[in-house]
This record gives C-alpha cells, structure tokens and sequence, in this order.
C-alpha cells in the first residue's frame, strides 16, 4: 500500500492492567528521531482495555498523536483480535514506519500484519536510522546466532515495519502529557477470535520469569553445579530485584525451568546489567544477552570466552564471590 | 489426522568461526543440520502420533537439492513422507516471498496427498535468520489461526490444545483445525531415530517441486524482485574491549572490588 502520511507509528503493547510495557514507551525515543527525520509526527498506537495509563505514558513521552483501540475483546492478547485492529488503523491512516516491540506478542504480531498488508518487516532490531532522501528505514539486527549483523532496507512497500529488541532504547524524560489522542472504535467480535486462552500456568509459584523486559539479570550455568547452586543467585537477585536467568548447561541439566534461559533457544535479553555466575560463554548464550548495557562475568576458569563480552570479569568462586556481593549491598543500603 | 512439519536445513551456527582477516563468516566447511526449532515441531507431531496412531506426518523444505538430507533426517525420526521445494526463481527469497511460495507448495502437497492438512507444524524460528516471520506469514496467507511459542500439543476432540511458552509462564490455548502452530524448546529432547527407520529413510524418493510446480503462482511476489525487504549490508559485530578483569588475593576481596567498581560506576 501507500503511505498516506510521513508518519511515523509506535505501538504501544499494553499490559492486562492497562499500562503500557516498557518497550513500547522506549520506542519513542528512537520513533522520536526517526519521525523528525521523516518529516510526520510520532503517533502512538495504544491496543487494550483500560489503557488510559498506556495513553498517558506515551503522551508524556513524546509522542505527538496517540490512537487508542479500547475494549474489553483486547484485555488479554489475541493474535486474531490485534491483527484485525493494527490493520484497520493502518489503512485508515497509512502511516510510512512502525515500531514494534520484540516481545513474544510483538513477535507473533508483526509477520501476520504485515503479511496481511503486503509490506516487509524485519525481526528483533538493534540499531535504526533512516535515510532522508528516501526516508527508507536503515533496520539493523543480528542472524547466524549473533556472529552477523545485517542491515535491511524495505524500499518500495509502505509502511515499513520492524521489531525491536526490549532494552535497546532508553525512555526518555518525562514531559508535560500534550498529545493528541484519537479514540477509534475497533469492535472485534468473538468468532473472530479463533484463539482461547484455556488455561493459565504460572512458573513455580508465580516466579518472575519476565527476561525479556527485566532491568537486571543474574544468571547461572554449569558452574552452579545443581539447583541448589541458584540459592546465591537467587539471594543476588532478591537483593537488587533482579530476574534469574540460566545458560543451556543449567536448564539442560534440569536445575532450572526452561523459562529461565537466556540465548539462542531461550530468551533474548537486553538489561542495564547482566551478571553471569559460572557461565563459560559459548556463542548460543552470547547471542541472546549480547544487548546488555553492562555485563559482569564471574567465573573460576580465566580463559572462558565469557570475559570477551564481560566489562567487569571477576576471577573466582561464584560460592564465594556472590554472598559477599550480596553483604557489601546490604551493607551500603543500610 | 495429517500434519504438516515445514523445516529447514540450515548451517550449523556454533560452528561458524569469522574470517580474521576480512572480517567476515566462513561458511565453507561448517555442517548442515535440520534447524533445532523444526525438530521440536516434528517431535510435538510424532508425540500426537505416539497416541493417535492414524496420524500421518510430511515435511516439507524450502531449499537447495543437498536440503534431501534434512528431509532424510526427519523421515528416519518420524516423518511418513517428504517433499521438497527447490528451484532457482525461488532464490533470494525474504520471508514474506518465502512464505507466499510454501502456501502454494502446501495446497500443493495437499492436492497431491489427496488430504488436506489439519495442522501444519513449524519452528519458531530458523537459527540462521532468526526472523520468526515465517510460520505467522503463512498461517496468515492461509488464513488459518496461529499459536506461537508452542512447547507441546495434544488433541481434544476437534480441539488441538497447545501448551505456549509466555513470559509469565504457560498459556493452554485452544484452536480448532486447522491451525499453524510454531514451536521453541521443550523441556525434553527430541527422539533419535531408528536403524531400520534410517535404512528406511536412505532409500525414500523425495518429489522435488520445482520452478514448474506451481503454475498459478504470481512470480511478482517470489525471489529477491518479488521481496519487499532486502539485505542493504552486512557486517561482523565489534567485539567488546576493554573490559575490567578483576582477580585479587581472594573472592572475598574479589567481590569488595567488583562492589565498588558498579557502585562507582552507578550501575547498582
């Protein structure tokens, strides 16, 4: 299709309580940029049922228009139900771009809309900029397990679309909420959702297993030895209200649930800090937590190809290493 | 019941090592393997099959002629039939191009196997490209509803019932046939194949379906012209120098040391 705007769009994934997930409001920096750059505005899209928190954290983080779809059919995520929406208000509007944020949701999003739109989308980006003469889209992202990056250009369909990593993007300030909000009316019906949600399975106890959109991560791997090897991890991660993740070696092992892993068939990861504990570094594991603002890798084997990423390398014995941390935190806290 | 599994034959991506000089992959020599994601989708179809013995499961690949040999590989493991797609205006290809060719290659399969397919299985994602596009797009194109993230599926009925990885935890969603579902690791392994399944599966003919399998196929949308995203450049990413190796005379003081570097640092 063609654009009927230089818009450039955001969608704002919400959560089941209404407020938007981080991703989408970091997306604004960059939408922010990429809009400028353009020469359209920056509209948020907010999808939910009671998003009026969503559509304020987009309106004070710089987005010029938000378009709302509010209704009680969006509460939980359907892929029918979203794709029938995002695509109405795409050809309603014609927007040139969309962001979307590379969550389980996004991801499962992004290729039946734009699909459904006939466009090009590229997956899990890192970098973006645009091109001012053509105002194509630069989309940069990782393949071959993270030893490549590629650049992808989607040149001749509109909008073009991407998906973008949880963390990448920092949010920016908080500004006075002056955007323009444009309610629509998206009525899905039930049939139209082809989906049921039939059970909900919480991991151990309702655990925090969000990597994805976690601020801090501390992991463990082969070097914890057994599952009673996470309890330092654990009590690390309690203290600076972390998420733990592991390594393939750990889950494999059966010391830890699947949902806990960090690389290439796990989750990839994007915190302001990372801490591997025990963790020797092989590329499937690099590949999903290479985003890491600050990665911290403690390890008693100096050679793991762990410190080749890490910004702190800690040489040592993770069962001594960790309480310490954990006793030098308390104690600076108190 | 009859399933379909769409797998891929893709460069073993541990075993890439990067040109030091040029800076960039060396791909000669590196082992072609069936992606990982597409052995769980052809686990969680023999795992039906396990129970529902009247299943019938085919695969399917999109690639060069050497692809057979992924196609070998899941016939010994489970697989009852394979076909593959291969031909030169199929080349450079992008997802959504991709997909458009593999919906035209499963009403294909279809016509030929005389059934249509209840479910079609797919990885989440090749290891290669790391896209996950291509499972939704075709499920889109065949209009058939989607379930990402599958870790198993069983049957209810008209029901096919998938466990799907969140991250909260586990969803149990309910679709009706047909349906596309994609699939990430489960907590078990795959299964290995037999001897005789292997001897089997040496001696299967696999149809090619070729440039002229599809005649109704609109060839604006297949190949690197038919691709609305294509590859502007690539590069190996610079690795991370710099970094702070901390070892003092023991943990203990390893650990004061690291402390004061991230609080230094204000990262905690």
């Amino acid at each position: 299709m063609e654009a009927k705007t230089k818009d450039l769009w955001v969608f704002v994934e919400t959560n089941e309580d209404g407020t938007a997930k981080n991703v989408g409001i970091e997306l604004l920096t960059p939408g922010k940029m990429m809009a400028g750059k353009q020469g359209g505005a920056l509209v948020a899209v907010v999808i939910g049922s009671g998003v009026d928190e969503a559509v304020k954290a987009a309106s004070e983080h710089g987005a010029d228009k938000v378009i709302v779809v509010d209704g009680p059919e969006y509460k939980h995520y359907s892929t029918d139900a979203y794709a029938i929406a995002l695509c109405t208000l795409v050809e309603k509007y014609g927007p040139t771009s969309m962001l979307i944020g590379a969550t389980n949701n996004g991801r499962d999003l992004g290729p039946r809309v734009s699909c459904r739109l006939h466009t090009g989308l590229t997956a899990d980006c890192t970098a973006l900029d645009i091109d001012e003469e053509t105002g194509n889209v630069a989309w940069t992202r990782p393949a071959f397990g993270g030893n490549l990056m590629a650049t992808i250009i989607c040149p001749n369909h509109r909008p073009q679309i991407g998906t973008v990593r949880p963390g990448v993007f920092k949010k920016s300030d908080v500004t006075a909420a002056n955007a323009e909000i444009v309610k629509e009316d998206v009525h899905v019906a039930d049939d139209q959702i082809r989906t049921q949600v039939l059970e909900i399975i919480k991991d151990m106890g309702g655990e925090n297993v969000d990597l994805e959109g976690a601020e801090i991560i501390i992991s463990g791997g082969r070097g914890v030895g057994g599952p009673e090897g996470f309890e330092p991890i654990k009590a690390l991660a309690a203290e600076l209200g972390a998420t733990v993740g592991a390594s393939r070696a750990a889950v494999d092992a059966g010391w830890i649930a699947h949902a806990h892993q960090v690389g290439q068939t796990g989750k990839t990861v994007g915190p302001k800090l990372y801490i591997a504990c025990g963790i020797s570094g092989a590329i499937q594991h690099l590949a999903g937590m290479s985003g890491s603002d600050v990665v911290v890798a403690i390890n008693k084997d100096p050679d793991a190809p762990i410190f080749d990423v890490a910004d702190y390398g800690v040489v040592g014995n993770l069962f001594e290493v960790l309480p310490v941390l954990v006793d030098e935190i308390k104690k600076a806290r108190s | 019941m009859n399933i379909l599994v769409c797998v891929k034959q893709v460069p073993d991506t541990t075993e890439i090592k990067i040109d030091p000089v040029k800076n960039t992959l060396i791909r000669d020599g590196v082992p072609s393997i069936v992606n990982p994601f597409d052995g769980y989708a052809l686990e969680a179809a023999a795992r039906i099959k396990d129970k529902n013995p009247d299943t019938k499961i085919v695969v399917l690949s999109m690639g060069p002629p050497q692809a057979t040999a992924a196609l070998k590989e899941c016939l010994a493991i489970a697989a009852d039939k394979a076909y593959l797609v291969s031909g030169r205006t199929f080349g450079g290809s992008d997802t959504l191009a991709t997909s458009y060719i593999l919906y035209n290659a499963v009403k294909k399969v279809e016509e030929l196997e005389g059934a249509k397919f209840d479910a079609i299985f797919c990885g989440k994602q090749a290891i290669d490209g790391d896209t996950a596009q291509v499972g939704p797009e075709l499920a889109e194109h065949l209009g058939y509803p989607q379930v990402t993230y599958g870790l198993e599926a069983e049957l209810d009925g008209d029901t096919l019932k998938v466990h799907k990885e969140v991250e909260e935890g586990v969803e149990v969603i309910g679709v009706k046939f047909p349906c596309l579902v994609t699939y990430t690791k489960p907590a078990w392994d795959p299964r290995y194949p037999t001897i005789k399944r292997k001897m089997a599966a040496n001696k299967a003919e696999i149809p090619v379906l070729g440039d002229d399998a599809f005649p109704d196929i609109d060839t604006t949308r297949i190949g690197l012209k038919g691709s609305p995203t294509n590859v502007k450049k690539t590069f190996v990413p610079q690795k991370k120098t710099g970094g702070v190796k901390i070892k003092e005379e023991d943990s203990a003081a390893s650990a004061k040391k690291l402390f004061e570097l991230l609080s230094a640092a204000s990262i905690i």
